[in-house]
């Protein structure tokens, strides 16, 4: 690992737990002794249960819901249904496309019909069992090349967005060409904690809201506008998140239980079951994908065609932001002078897809890579050195036209995954759990073949296309009881498990020179964060931390002036700085704790950290639409046994660009937790759906890798601190999920010499092909 | 819900015999999950743990008898060595949690097609011994017993009370194929036995069929054409043996994989289980 120390933050030497160091996770023993509270652990004295109705059919009429029944029963304390919206009566995460409640049809499988809340959940069950909604089916669209052209199954029509990106000289031909046609299955995020929330009205007729969520503020505004109330009124806590991965950031149950509140008048607590959470929020887009490549014969990329299908589903979610990372990153981390891209996102009758780590990425990756492996073939020359040679540098241009002005260290992420050493040969006596098969005992070693391959990734950090994803961030110095500083951090940030809380007590305790750091709940009582996603929070909020500390520093440095007589109108920063928990003069003799400055009483600062502004891309998809760019490669090795068809995912070796490692730990996690996501995906994860059906909501059968099925992870970070990062830092969470499937799936091809065009890939797709 | 708890035999047929819808509550590790999907909604339960006769096994010179309620890591550990074969079949099921809860009778009682054990028990012509307060006991080969996918003969007094297997010499091998490396719902599954007391190869076939299947013709021509003294075979036979087991399966499409995957499968593990027993 290479250690790089130029930042831009204030180093105070001697502080413990501040940044760069492995600070411990603040939430972390009580996460592994079982005392943290997840959201569904929420509890209110005189608390409902609530319940929702759902369509049991993908497409069809609604003819009449009748629910006297339902509201007869004893302990049922009340039924909604879409005449009961006070307010907007649709809500979304970019077009408010999607009803509270179906009134006329529904378009997916799970679509809420109807809400009821009682004083047990069984009897919310059995109240929604009485409800009797006559539907008249239709034909489900379930086809996304068809949905292109089909009669709209919605007002809006059936594409989301089609982006076309016209870059160079689109006529553009190279002496070699390879062509291949991928597909991508849908993947879900598997978080643990399912969806869950407790609603409680407050004496101003609003609500409060205590909520697992991945951002506060936009689900606060989309409630408001379906109650019809100021968004000051409906006041929403972070409650504790078991696992977001993308799943979190569209309205589930927000809406409904808020409702349930204001009508019961009563706290209503919601929790989805396990099959219900897998209808209840958006997947992982599948994707059709065609590419065409052309190369000179010294492998230099001349050009990238390629069309790109996206399935989004019956509502829109994110889907117009999901295809234009597809189609700004179909190149992949290459220089491509030229290039012809149309991405669609489309309407269907399946279940919605939005957002999921990686974020349209994942899929566009899958199938460049596997292009890059073609091409390298059809000329003779070794993958890694195809990639090389065409590997992104700093100043140069993608294919949108954008100018990559911060770090590019591509040729490093290579060379430093390939540089690893390979898992070990097996030996004699090798336990069966080494085995494709493991404790199924399917294999003997004769039966197995080893392959390795490659694969690398760009990803785009914080949110792109001229949208403004600001952070706010208050922090507050005073004497605790005993007299000593104490620090208390205030931010909307939403901890989902990527380690903000830790980190944002690291940036204060640096900055500040204290170490008790205090982290005040995630609130809408402060400005918006953003989302906790688009590998953002890092830069976004941890920036707002940074800019709140130096607020408050330059507070103590006005008091330090006036203390010490140095009189200074501006830049004070020039004058004195912390050292060791005091505040000294820079040229002089002064020096004062800060316990002492902080005795004329607390300083608090609330700042916002906006990222430099951005463009919308044009009607050829040029534009400087992205912040910032992160950059990986992942080695696969695995052993398939071909006849069967099964895999063991040995080791994966990674080189990620990460600006620097604020908390080098953590890194370790986010990386190894990411790859289990990219095998996952390479060689299992799918929710199957027919006719708009979902065929295994359960993890009996949606299946996502054990302790077994996790290869070895050796890593190696690339630290080039990223101009205009707070400390240089670079979001870590997504890359090592997009290269890491086609690395592995281009080392099951190297095991088997199948084309293997799809993820996941099956057993029977290398065994019968 | 009432919950019966009864502490011996004679306790739970009487509650079977009052309440013949009773839900019978073993490891739960079925029974509970259909419970949470809402499959199931029991009247009465009766909960068997505390029937310390069903969890004991006893074996004699020809007979293996194991309760009902003994776990899958019992079997694993403490049976490895007089049913090898229903131990491996034991190790493949879910997590170290499940086995430690999960029965054999349960599993009979289940009588799903993916059931890990059932392949080993109809290859070994596996008896089921049934209790109900009214008949008393009675033997249902395993082939009789399972009438069904999840359907079986046991009456609704009646009560899985042990089951018991001829005990024969000779190697084993079970092999179980899920689309991930632990913690997985059998795609296919086979247990063969190279019955060197009745000079016979057993193969019992999972998750290829309606219920457990044996491949009876394969079997025939392979103990035909096994050198018995040597205990050896020649490798186009156990070829042979392979694609005939294939041939006997009668597997379905479904969400978990395809029916032409699945007897390819079964095949490909057949002919490898065999000479795994064999050492070829």
């Amino acid at each position: 690992m290479s250690a790089d120390t130029t930042g831009t933050t204030t180093r105070t030497p001697g502080v413990r737990d501040g940044l760069d160091t492995d600070a411990a996770r603040p939430d972390g023993t009580p996460k592994v002794t079982g005392a943290f509270a997840f959201s569904s652990d929420l509890y209110a004295q005189q608390m409902l249960w609530g319940r929702t109705l759902r369509s049991p059919h993908a497409a069809a009429r609604i003819v009449s819901i009748d629910t006297s029944a339902a509201e007869a029963m004893p302990g049922v304390a009340a039924v909604l249904t879409a005449p009961d919206v006070p307010g907007k009566a649709t809500y979304g995460l970019e077009h408010a496309d999607q009803p509270v409640f179906a009134s006329d049809v529904v378009r997916y499988q799970g679509e809420a019909v109807a809400v009821v809340a009682a004083e047990h959940p069984e009897l919310a069950l059995r109240a929604v069992r009485a409800i009797e909604v006559v539907y008249a089916v239709t034909a489900p669209l379930t086809d996304p090349e068809a949905a292109i052209d089909a009669p709209p199954i919605h007002p809006d029509g059936n594409v989301f967005r089609h982006l076309p990106l016209r870059h160079g000289d689109i006529h553009a031909t190279g002496e070699v060409v390879v062509e291949g046609t991928y597909e991508m299955g849908m993947q879900d995020q598997a978080f643990l904690g399912p969806e869950s929330g407790l609603a409680i009205p407050s004496e101003d007729g609003g609500v409060e809201l205590y909520m697992s969520t991945q951002w506060l503020h936009v689900d606060r505004d989309q409630v408001a506008a379906c109650l019809a109330l100021p968004a000051e009124q409906v006041r929403m806590t972070l409650a504790g998140v078991g696992g977001a991965f993308g799943a979190r950031e569209d309205v589930s149950l927000q809406v409904h239980v808020s409702l349930l509140a204001l009508r019961t008048n009563r706290p209503v607590k919601m929790l989805y079951s396990r099959e219900e959470s897998f209808h209840g929020h958006v997947h992982r887009h599948p994707a059709k994908m065609w590419f065409r490549h052309h190369a000179d014969r010294d492998g230099t990329l001349v050009k990238v065609e390629a069309r790109l299908v996206l399935d989004g589903g019956a509502y829109a979610s994110s889907s117009t932001a999901v295809i234009a990372n597809a189609v700004c990153f179909a190149g992949g981390p290459y220089r491509v002078p030229n290039a012809e891209i149309h991405g669609y996102a489309v309407r269907t009758n399946n279940p919605p897809c939005g957002a999921m780590r990686g974020f349209g990425v994942v899929q566009a990756c899958f199938g460049h890579e596997a292009q890059m492996d073609r091409l390298a073939e059809a000329l003779g020359m070794d993958p890694v050195e195809l990639r090389l040679h065409n590997a992104l540098r700093p100043g140069d241009e993608l294919l949108t036209g954008q100018v990559i002005t911060g770090t590019a260290p591509v040729r490093e992420v290579i060379e430093a995954a390939v540089a690893h050493d390979l898992p070990p040969l097996p030996v004699d006596g090798e336990s069966v759990m080494a085995l494709p098969g493991g404790a199924g005992l399917t294999a003997e070693r004769r039966d197995v073949r080893r392959g390795t391959g490659i694969a690398v990734s760009i990803k785009n950090l914080m949110f792109s296309e001229g949208f403004d994803d600001y952070s706010t961030a208050g922090v507050k110095l005073e004497l605790d009881p005993r007299g000593r500083p104490i620090a208390t951090v205030h931010c909307a940030c939403a901890e989902v498990g990527q380690g903000f809380v830790t980190l944002a007590q690291q940036i204060t305790r640096t900055a500040l020179g204290v170490e008790q750091v205090l982290l005040r709940n995630a609130d809408t009582q402060i400005g918006s964060a953003g989302s906790t996603s688009a590998s953002r929070q890092t830069w976004m909020s941890g920036g707002a931390v940074q800019l709140a500390c130096e607020a408050v520093q330059e507070r103590l440095f006005e008091r330090a002036s006036v203390r010490s007589g140095v009189a200074v109108e501006a830049g004070r920063r020039r004058h004195f700085r912390m050292r060791d928990g005091e505040v000294v003069e820079v040229d002089g003799t002064f020096a004062m704790s800060v316990a002492e400055l902080l005795a004329e009483g607390p300083i608090e600062e609330i700042r916002e950290h906006h990222h430099p502004a951005t463009e919308p891309l044009d009607e050829d998809g040029q534009g400087n639409a992205h912040v910032s760019f992160a950059f990986a490669a992942h080695r696969a090795t695995v052993d398939v046994d071909p006849e069967l068809g099964l895999v063991k995912v040995l080791q994966v070796a990674t080189g990620q660009d990460i600006g620097r490692a604020l908390n080098p730990r953590a890194v370790v996690g986010q990386i190894e937790g990411w790859i289990a996501q990219g095998v996952g995906l390479a060689v299992m994860e799918e929710i199957l759906v027919q006719d708009g059906l979902i065929k295994n909501p359960s993890f009996t059968d949606y299946l996502i890798p054990t302790a077994l099925d996790m290869p070895s992870v050796v890593q190696t970070v690339i630290e080039q601190p990223e101009p205009g990062a707070p400390f240089g830092a670079k979001g870590v969470g997504e890359p090592p999920t997009i290269s890491s499937t086609p690395a592995v799936v281009a080392a099951i091809r190297a095991a088997t010499g199948r084309e293997l065009p799809r993820v996941p890939v099956r057993p029977q797709d290398i065994a019968l092909t | 819900m009432p919950i019966s708890r009864p502490t011996d035999l004679a306790g739970a047929l009487e509650v079977l015999a009052e309440v013949p819808t009773a839900d019978v509550l073993a490891g739960g590790t079925d029974a509970m999950v259909e419970i949470s999907f809402d499959h199931r909604r029991p009247e009465h339960v009766v909960a068997l743990r505390r029937i310390d006769a069903l969890r004991e096994h006893r074996v004699s010179p020809a007979v293996l008898e194991l309760g009902a309620t003994i776990t899958y890591m019992q079997i694993e550990t403490e049976l490895a060595e007089h049913a090898p074969g229903l131990a491996m079949a034991s190790r493949t099921v879910g997590s170290p949690q499940i086995r430690n809860a999960g029965t054999i009778g349960g599993n009979l009682g289940t009588a799903s097609p993916a059931g890990d054990t059932l392949p080993w028990l109809l290859a070994m012509d596996a008896e089921v011994e049934l209790t109900s307060a009214a008949r008393g006991t009675r033997h249902l080969p395993l082939a009789a017993f399972i009438t069904g996918p999840k359907r079986t003969a046991r009456e609704a007094d009646e009560l899985i009370t042990s089951v018991r297997v001829p005990r024969v010499e000779g190697p084993q091998h079970t092999a179980k194929i899920g689309p991930r490396n632990a913690m997985v719902i059998s795609v296919a599954c086979v247990a063969v036995i190279v019955d060197t007391t009745n000079r016979v190869v057993r193969i019992g076939m999972g998750s290829v069929g309606p219920g457990p299947l044996r491949a009876t013709d394969a079997e025939a021509a392979v103990s035909e054409a096994i050198d018995w003294e040597a205990l050896r075979c020649p490798e186009a036979a156990i070829g042979a043996f392979g694609r005939a087991c294939a041939e006997a399966a009668r597997p379905i499409t479904d969400h978990r994989s395809t029916a032409e995957y699945r007897r390819h499968a079964v095949g490909v593990l057949a002919a490898r289980s065999l000479r795994r027993c064999l050492n070829a």
